[in-house]
Protein backbone atom coordinates (compact mmCIF):
# COMPACT_ATOMS: atom_id res chain seq x y z
CA UNK A 1 0.00 0.00 0.00
CA UNK A 2 1.90 2.98 -1.13
CA UNK A 3 2.01 6.30 0.63
CA UNK A 4 -1.53 7.64 -1.48
CA UNK A 5 -3.42 5.00 -0.66
CA UNK A 6 -2.91 5.57 2.71
CA UNK A 7 -3.90 9.36 2.85
CA UNK A 8 -6.93 8.75 0.06
CA UNK A 9 -8.07 5.99 3.43
CA UNK A 10 -6.98 8.19 6.00
CA UNK A 11 -9.60 11.03 3.66
CA UNK A 12 -12.46 8.50 3.55
CA UNK A 13 -12.20 7.49 7.24
CA UNK A 14 -12.38 11.57 8.66
CA UNK A 15 -15.39 12.11 5.71
CA UNK A 16 -17.05 9.10 7.57
CA UNK A 17 -16.30 10.46 10.91
CA UNK A 18 -18.04 13.51 9.97
CA UNK A 19 -20.79 12.05 8.51
CA UNK A 20 -21.59 10.06 11.41
CA UNK A 21 -21.70 13.34 13.38
CA UNK A 22 -23.69 14.88 11.15
CA UNK A 23 -26.17 12.62 11.37
CA UNK A 24 -25.98 12.31 15.02
CA UNK A 25 -26.70 16.24 15.07
CA UNK A 26 -29.30 15.42 12.28
CA UNK A 27 -31.46 13.02 14.63
CA UNK A 28 -30.78 15.24 17.93
CA UNK A 29 -32.40 17.96 15.70
CA UNK A 30 -35.26 15.93 15.09
CA UNK A 31 -35.59 14.66 18.39
CA UNK A 32 -35.89 18.31 19.14
CA UNK A 33 -38.51 19.16 17.11
CA UNK A 34 -40.43 16.35 17.51
CA UNK A 35 -40.70 17.15 21.59
CA UNK A 36 -41.30 20.96 20.53
CA UNK A 37 -44.48 19.49 18.52
CA UNK A 38 -45.37 17.78 21.23
CA UNK A 39 -44.90 20.59 23.94
CA UNK A 40 -46.61 22.54 21.28
CA UNK A 41 -49.85 20.02 21.19
CA UNK A 42 -49.96 20.02 24.79
CA UNK A 43 -49.97 23.72 24.98
CA UNK A 44 -52.45 23.82 22.71
CA UNK A 45 -54.84 21.24 24.42
CA UNK A 46 -54.51 23.25 27.51
CA UNK A 47 -55.03 26.65 26.07
CA UNK A 48 -58.46 25.12 24.30
CA UNK A 49 -59.01 23.51 28.00
CA UNK A 50 -59.08 26.87 29.83
CA UNK A 51 -61.05 28.53 27.44
CA UNK A 52 -63.79 26.37 27.39
CA UNK A 53 -63.48 26.83 31.29
CA UNK A 54 -63.04 30.68 31.14
CA UNK A 55 -66.45 29.82 28.15
CA UNK A 56 -67.98 27.83 30.94
CA UNK A 57 -67.29 30.54 33.68
CA UNK A 58 -68.70 33.43 31.75
CA UNK A 59 -71.78 31.24 30.81
CA UNK A 60 -72.61 30.40 34.78
CA UNK A 61 -71.33 33.76 36.87
CA UNK A 62 -73.91 32.73 39.84
CA UNK A 63 -71.69 29.90 40.44
CA UNK A 64 -69.20 29.49 43.10
CA UNK A 65 -68.29 32.45 45.86
CA UNK A 66 -69.08 35.18 43.61
CA UNK A 67 -72.46 34.00 42.80
CA UNK A 68 -72.59 33.58 46.43
CA UNK A 69 -71.95 37.56 47.02
CA UNK A 70 -73.99 38.02 44.26
CA UNK A 71 -76.85 36.69 45.98
CA UNK A 72 -76.45 37.98 49.06
CA UNK A 73 -75.92 42.04 47.59
CA UNK A 74 -78.78 41.42 45.15
CA UNK A 75 -81.20 40.61 48.58
CA UNK A 76 -79.59 43.57 50.20
CA UNK A 77 -80.47 46.10 47.28
CA UNK A 78 -84.04 44.31 47.36
CA UNK A 79 -84.63 44.85 50.83
CA UNK A 80 -83.39 48.53 50.84
CA UNK A 81 -85.78 49.52 47.83
CA UNK A 82 -88.45 47.67 50.52
CA UNK A 83 -87.35 50.19 53.19
CA UNK A 84 -86.99 52.93 50.94
CA UNK A 85 -90.38 52.27 49.80
CA UNK A 86 -91.79 52.26 53.05
CA UNK A 87 -90.11 55.84 54.14
CA UNK A 88 -91.46 57.26 50.96
CA UNK A 89 -94.61 56.18 51.79
CA UNK A 90 -94.26 57.25 55.53
CA UNK A 91 -92.94 60.53 54.46
CA UNK A 92 -96.29 60.98 52.39
CA UNK A 93 -98.25 60.30 55.46
CA UNK A 94 -96.55 62.42 57.81
CA UNK A 95 -96.83 65.28 54.92
CA UNK A 96 -100.31 64.68 54.81
CA UNK A 97 -100.50 65.06 58.29
CA UNK A 98 -98.53 67.97 58.16
CA UNK A 99 -101.37 69.74 55.97
CA UNK A 100 -103.63 68.15 57.93
CA UNK A 101 -102.25 69.93 61.67
CA UNK A 102 -101.67 72.99 59.66
CA UNK A 103 -105.65 73.26 58.64
CA UNK A 104 -106.32 72.15 61.95
CA UNK A 105 -104.51 75.07 63.75
CA UNK A 106 -106.00 77.63 61.79
CA UNK A 107 -109.17 76.12 62.57
CA UNK A 108 -108.06 76.16 66.34
CA UNK A 109 -107.65 80.04 65.67
CA UNK A 110 -110.54 80.83 64.03
CA UNK A 111 -112.76 79.18 67.04
CA UNK A 112 -110.76 80.52 69.52
CA UNK A 113 -111.32 83.90 68.00
CA UNK A 114 -115.05 83.02 67.88
CA UNK A 115 -114.98 81.66 71.51
CA UNK A 116 -113.69 84.95 72.80
CA UNK A 117 -116.17 87.40 70.56
CA UNK A 118 -119.27 85.06 72.32
CA UNK A 119 -116.76 85.27 75.86
CA UNK A 120 -116.31 89.42 75.49
CA UNK A 121 -120.23 89.77 74.35
CA UNK A 122 -121.73 87.28 77.20
CA UNK A 123 -119.59 89.04 79.68
CA UNK A 124 -119.85 92.62 78.65
CA UNK A 125 -124.02 91.93 78.75
CA UNK A 126 -123.77 90.41 82.42
CA UNK A 127 -121.34 93.26 83.26
CA UNK A 128 -124.22 95.82 84.42
CA UNK A 129 -127.71 95.92 85.53
CA UNK A 130 -128.13 99.52 84.48
CA UNK A 131 -130.98 99.50 81.50
CA UNK A 132 -129.28 102.19 79.68
CA UNK A 133 -125.71 100.83 79.73
CA UNK A 134 -126.90 97.13 78.63
CA UNK A 135 -128.93 98.57 75.73
CA UNK A 136 -125.22 100.56 74.95
CA UNK A 137 -123.52 97.41 75.31
CA UNK A 138 -125.89 95.61 73.21
CA UNK A 139 -125.19 98.22 70.64
CA UNK A 140 -121.31 98.18 70.60
CA UNK A 141 -121.52 94.24 70.19
CA UNK A 142 -123.71 94.70 66.95
CA UNK A 143 -121.23 97.30 66.01
CA UNK A 144 -118.02 95.99 66.67
CA UNK A 145 -118.54 91.99 66.78
CA UNK A 146 -120.80 91.66 64.15
CA UNK A 147 -120.01 94.69 61.94
CA UNK A 148 -124.34 96.35 61.79
CA UNK A 149 -123.94 99.80 60.50
CA UNK A 150 -127.83 100.39 60.95
CA UNK A 151 -129.82 98.68 63.29
CA UNK A 152 -132.59 99.23 66.18
CA UNK A 153 -133.40 97.48 69.33
CA UNK A 154 -136.98 96.76 69.94
CA UNK A 155 -139.19 96.00 73.04
CA UNK A 156 -142.62 94.54 72.69
CA UNK A 157 -145.45 96.05 74.72
CA UNK A 158 -147.65 93.43 75.09
CA UNK A 159 -151.01 96.96 76.15
CA UNK A 160 -150.18 98.50 72.73
CA UNK A 161 -149.51 95.44 70.44
CA UNK A 162 -146.37 97.03 69.25
CA UNK A 163 -142.69 96.70 69.10
CA UNK A 164 -141.52 100.17 69.77
CA UNK A 165 -137.84 101.47 69.05
CA UNK A 166 -135.58 101.40 72.47
CA UNK A 167 -132.34 102.10 70.93
CA UNK A 168 -130.79 102.66 67.64
CA UNK A 169 -127.78 103.21 65.21
CA UNK A 170 -127.14 104.86 62.60
CA UNK A 171 -130.17 105.94 61.91
CA UNK A 172 -131.96 108.22 64.71
CA UNK A 173 -134.39 106.67 67.35
CA UNK A 174 -137.14 109.03 65.94
CA UNK A 175 -136.95 107.68 62.61
CA UNK A 176 -137.43 104.47 63.45
CA UNK A 177 -141.21 103.40 63.44
CA UNK A 178 -143.12 101.35 66.15
CA UNK A 179 -144.22 98.32 63.95
CA UNK A 180 -147.51 96.39 65.02
CA UNK A 181 -147.09 92.70 65.78
CA UNK A 182 -147.67 90.22 63.24
CA UNK A 183 -147.08 93.08 60.39
CA UNK A 184 -144.23 92.98 58.10
CA UNK A 185 -141.23 91.06 58.22
CA UNK A 186 -140.73 91.72 61.44
CA UNK A 187 -144.16 91.61 63.33
CA UNK A 188 -144.00 88.57 61.89
CA UNK A 189 -141.03 87.10 63.23
CA UNK A 190 -141.38 88.24 66.52
CA UNK A 191 -144.76 86.49 66.73
CA UNK A 192 -143.86 83.68 65.27
CA UNK A 193 -140.50 83.91 67.25
CA UNK A 194 -138.77 82.72 64.49
CA UNK A 195 -135.32 84.40 63.29
CA UNK A 196 -135.66 86.28 60.03
CA UNK A 197 -132.15 86.40 57.48
CA UNK A 198 -132.58 87.82 54.16
CA UNK A 199 -130.66 86.53 51.86
CA UNK A 200 -131.37 88.96 48.94
CA UNK A 201 -131.98 92.56 50.19
CA UNK A 202 -132.88 95.49 48.49
CA UNK A 203 -130.67 98.09 47.67
CA UNK A 204 -133.88 100.01 47.31
CA UNK A 205 -133.40 102.76 50.47
CA UNK A 206 -137.13 102.98 50.73
CA UNK A 207 -137.71 99.34 51.92
CA UNK A 208 -134.47 99.62 53.88
CA UNK A 209 -137.02 99.94 57.12
CA UNK A 210 -139.34 97.23 56.01
CA UNK A 211 -136.78 94.47 54.53
CA UNK A 212 -134.29 93.78 56.99
CA UNK A 213 -130.95 91.96 56.61
CA UNK A 214 -131.70 90.21 60.28
CA UNK A 215 -134.42 90.10 62.64
CA UNK A 216 -133.38 88.52 66.15
CA UNK A 217 -136.51 88.10 68.62
CA UNK A 218 -135.12 88.78 72.11
CA UNK A 219 -136.68 85.91 74.15
CA UNK A 220 -137.00 84.81 77.79
CA UNK A 221 -138.28 80.72 77.56
CA UNK A 222 -140.65 81.30 75.38
CA UNK A 223 -141.63 84.96 76.18
CA UNK A 224 -140.54 87.45 73.42
CA UNK A 225 -139.61 90.79 74.63
CA UNK A 226 -139.02 92.24 71.99
CA UNK A 227 -135.98 92.25 68.50
CA UNK A 228 -133.17 92.86 67.10
CA UNK A 229 -133.03 94.05 63.80
CA UNK A 230 -130.02 94.87 61.02
CA UNK A 231 -130.67 96.92 58.51
CA UNK A 232 -127.29 97.29 57.33
CA UNK A 233 -123.53 96.02 57.44
CA UNK A 234 -120.68 98.61 57.33
CA UNK A 235 -119.18 98.60 54.19
CA UNK A 236 -116.04 96.36 54.81
CA UNK A 237 -118.40 93.92 55.83
CA UNK A 238 -119.21 91.70 52.65
CA UNK A 239 -121.69 88.71 54.59
CA UNK A 240 -122.35 87.28 57.68
CA UNK A 241 -119.65 84.48 58.92
CA UNK A 242 -120.85 81.60 60.75
CA UNK A 243 -119.74 83.30 64.57
CA UNK A 244 -121.92 86.03 63.59
CA UNK A 245 -124.58 83.39 63.55
CA UNK A 246 -123.42 82.16 67.28
CA UNK A 247 -123.93 85.74 68.45
CA UNK A 248 -126.76 86.30 67.06
CA UNK A 249 -128.22 83.58 68.94
CA UNK A 250 -126.17 84.36 72.15
CA UNK A 251 -127.97 87.86 71.73
CA UNK A 252 -131.32 86.48 71.20
CA UNK A 253 -130.88 84.63 75.07
CA UNK A 254 -128.54 86.92 77.19
CA UNK A 255 -129.59 89.90 75.78
CA UNK A 256 -132.80 89.41 76.62
CA UNK A 257 -132.39 88.59 80.23
CA UNK A 258 -130.17 91.44 80.21
CA UNK A 259 -132.24 93.70 79.67
CA UNK A 260 -135.18 92.45 81.40
CA UNK A 261 -133.43 91.93 84.77
CA UNK A 262 -131.89 95.97 84.22
CA UNK A 263 -135.34 96.73 83.57
CA UNK A 264 -136.53 94.82 86.98
CA UNK A 265 -132.99 96.13 88.91
CA UNK A 266 -134.15 99.63 87.37
CA UNK A 267 -138.17 99.10 88.54
CA UNK A 268 -137.20 97.88 91.83
CA UNK A 269 -134.62 100.70 92.81
CA UNK A 270 -137.33 103.49 91.82
CA UNK A 271 -139.95 101.79 93.77
CA UNK A 272 -137.65 101.27 96.33
CA UNK A 273 -136.44 104.97 96.51
CA UNK A 274 -140.23 105.55 96.44
CA UNK A 275 -141.13 103.35 99.60
CA UNK A 276 -137.97 105.02 100.83
CA UNK A 277 -139.60 108.55 101.02
CA UNK A 278 -142.76 107.20 102.01
CA UNK A 279 -141.44 105.86 104.97
CA UNK A 280 -139.24 108.87 105.87
CA UNK A 281 -142.54 111.01 105.33
CA UNK A 282 -144.06 108.91 107.96
CA UNK A 283 -141.05 108.46 110.04
CA UNK A 284 -141.37 112.53 110.56
CA UNK B 1 -88.69 88.05 76.63
CA UNK B 2 -88.70 91.33 76.99
CA UNK B 3 -92.21 92.95 78.32
CA UNK B 4 -93.98 94.61 75.67
CA UNK B 5 -96.21 97.59 76.57
CA UNK B 6 -99.12 98.22 75.10
CA UNK B 7 -101.42 100.56 75.07
CA UNK B 8 -105.70 100.54 73.70
CA UNK B 9 -107.38 103.71 73.58
CA UNK B 10 -111.35 103.20 72.71
CA UNK B 11 -114.35 104.21 74.20
CA UNK B 12 -115.89 100.35 73.93
CA UNK B 13 -115.36 98.15 76.70
CA UNK B 14 -116.11 95.68 74.84
CA UNK B 15 -113.71 96.37 72.13
CA UNK B 16 -110.95 96.71 74.76
CA UNK B 17 -111.59 93.92 76.00
CA UNK B 18 -111.53 91.74 73.18
CA UNK B 19 -108.35 93.59 71.89
CA UNK B 20 -107.15 92.72 75.40
CA UNK B 21 -108.23 89.18 74.92
CA UNK B 22 -105.91 89.01 71.35
CA UNK B 23 -102.99 91.11 73.09
CA UNK B 24 -103.17 88.73 75.61
CA UNK B 25 -101.29 86.07 73.53
CA UNK B 26 -98.05 87.88 73.26
CA UNK B 27 -95.98 86.45 75.78
CA UNK B 28 -94.62 89.12 78.65
CA UNK B 29 -97.83 91.53 77.12
CA UNK B 30 -98.77 94.91 79.21
CA UNK B 31 -101.66 96.49 78.20
CA UNK B 32 -103.07 99.77 79.35
CA UNK B 33 -106.29 101.09 78.71
CA UNK B 34 -107.78 104.69 77.99
CA UNK B 35 -111.28 105.30 76.38
CA UNK B 36 -110.49 108.65 74.68
CA UNK B 37 -107.17 110.16 73.04
CA UNK B 38 -107.04 112.84 75.83
CA UNK B 39 -106.77 110.23 78.19
CA UNK B 40 -105.04 108.02 76.06
CA UNK B 41 -102.08 110.70 75.84
CA UNK B 42 -101.77 111.07 79.35
CA UNK B 43 -100.91 107.49 79.93
CA UNK B 44 -98.39 107.39 77.29
CA UNK B 45 -96.70 110.54 78.43
CA UNK B 46 -96.54 108.46 81.82
CA UNK B 47 -95.43 104.88 80.57
CA UNK B 48 -92.96 103.41 78.34
CA UNK B 49 -94.79 102.47 75.51
CA UNK B 50 -94.22 99.96 72.67
CA UNK B 51 -97.25 100.39 70.97
CA UNK B 52 -101.13 102.15 70.27
CA UNK B 53 -104.33 100.54 69.42
CA UNK B 54 -106.77 103.05 68.70
CA UNK B 55 -109.89 103.71 67.78
CA UNK B 56 -111.08 107.29 65.36
CA UNK B 57 -114.56 107.39 66.62
CA UNK B 58 -114.27 108.55 70.72
CA UNK B 59 -115.23 111.57 72.58
CA UNK B 60 -112.84 114.29 73.76
CA UNK B 61 -110.52 113.61 71.47
CA UNK B 62 -110.54 111.48 67.87
CA UNK B 63 -108.20 109.04 66.80
CA UNK B 64 -106.81 111.34 64.08
CA UNK B 65 -105.91 113.78 66.40
CA UNK B 66 -104.33 111.91 68.66
CA UNK B 67 -102.18 110.46 65.80
CA UNK B 68 -100.85 113.77 64.46
CA UNK B 69 -100.00 114.73 68.42
CA UNK B 70 -98.03 111.50 68.64
CA UNK B 71 -96.24 111.75 65.06
CA UNK B 72 -95.41 115.51 66.26
CA UNK B 73 -94.19 115.05 69.50
CA UNK B 74 -90.40 114.24 69.38
CA UNK B 75 -90.80 111.81 72.54
CA UNK B 76 -93.42 109.44 70.80
CA UNK B 77 -93.12 110.13 66.81
CA UNK B 78 -91.37 106.53 66.27
CA UNK B 79 -94.01 103.83 68.76
CA UNK B 80 -96.16 102.45 65.83
CA UNK B 81 -100.13 102.80 65.59
CA UNK B 82 -102.46 100.78 64.99
CA UNK B 83 -105.95 102.55 64.11
CA UNK B 84 -108.69 99.94 65.03
CA UNK B 85 -112.01 101.59 63.40
CA UNK B 86 -115.45 101.23 61.40
CA UNK B 87 -114.63 103.44 59.02
CA UNK B 88 -113.93 101.32 56.20
CA UNK B 89 -114.03 104.29 53.28
CA UNK B 90 -110.56 104.65 51.14
CA UNK B 91 -110.24 108.33 52.49
CA UNK B 92 -110.50 107.34 55.85
CA UNK B 93 -107.81 104.92 55.29
CA UNK B 94 -105.64 107.33 53.15
CA UNK B 95 -106.05 110.07 56.12
CA UNK B 96 -105.27 108.25 58.75
CA UNK B 97 -102.03 107.11 57.06
CA UNK B 98 -100.90 110.56 56.06
CA UNK B 99 -101.29 111.86 59.90
CA UNK B 100 -98.91 109.27 60.60
CA UNK B 101 -100.31 105.50 61.39
CA UNK B 102 -98.92 102.18 60.58
CA UNK B 103 -101.35 99.98 59.92
CA UNK B 104 -105.58 100.49 59.13
CA UNK B 105 -107.42 97.40 60.25
CA UNK B 106 -111.51 97.81 60.04
CA UNK B 107 -114.11 96.40 62.95
CA UNK B 108 -115.20 93.68 63.13
CA UNK B 109 -111.34 92.81 63.62
CA UNK B 110 -110.04 89.24 63.64
CA UNK B 111 -107.30 88.46 66.29
CA UNK B 112 -105.33 86.80 64.13
CA UNK B 113 -104.98 89.48 61.75
CA UNK B 114 -104.80 92.09 64.52
CA UNK B 115 -102.03 89.84 66.19
CA UNK B 116 -100.06 89.43 62.84
CA UNK B 117 -99.78 93.14 62.44
CA UNK B 118 -98.59 93.53 65.54
CA UNK B 119 -96.07 91.30 65.34
CA UNK B 120 -95.11 92.16 62.15
CA UNK B 121 -94.84 95.81 63.61
CA UNK B 122 -92.80 95.03 66.56
CA UNK B 123 -90.68 92.61 64.19
CA UNK B 124 -91.72 89.82 66.46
Amino acid sequence: MSIQDTEEKGKKTEHLERGEEFLEMFRKGQEFTQDLLKENERLRFQVVHLEEVVKKELEAPDSGQQSSMSKDLSEKLGQYEVRLSELKSRLSEVEAENVDFAQRYIDVEEQNNNLANLYVASFQLHSTLDYQEVLQIILEIIINLIGGEIFAIYLRDEKAKTLNPEAAEGVAISDVLRIPLGEGVIGQAVLANESYFNDNPSEDLAELYTNPLVCIPLTIQDDVIGAIVLFQLLQQKVTFAPVDFELFTLLAGHAATAIFSSRLFTESKRKLSTYQGFLDLLSK
Amino acid sequence: MASLTFLIIEDSPTMRQLIRFALNRIPGAEILEASDGVDGLKKLSSNNVDLILTDINMPIMDGLKLVSLVRSNEAFKDVPIIIITTEGAMEDRERAMALGADAYITKPIQSTALLSTVKELLKL
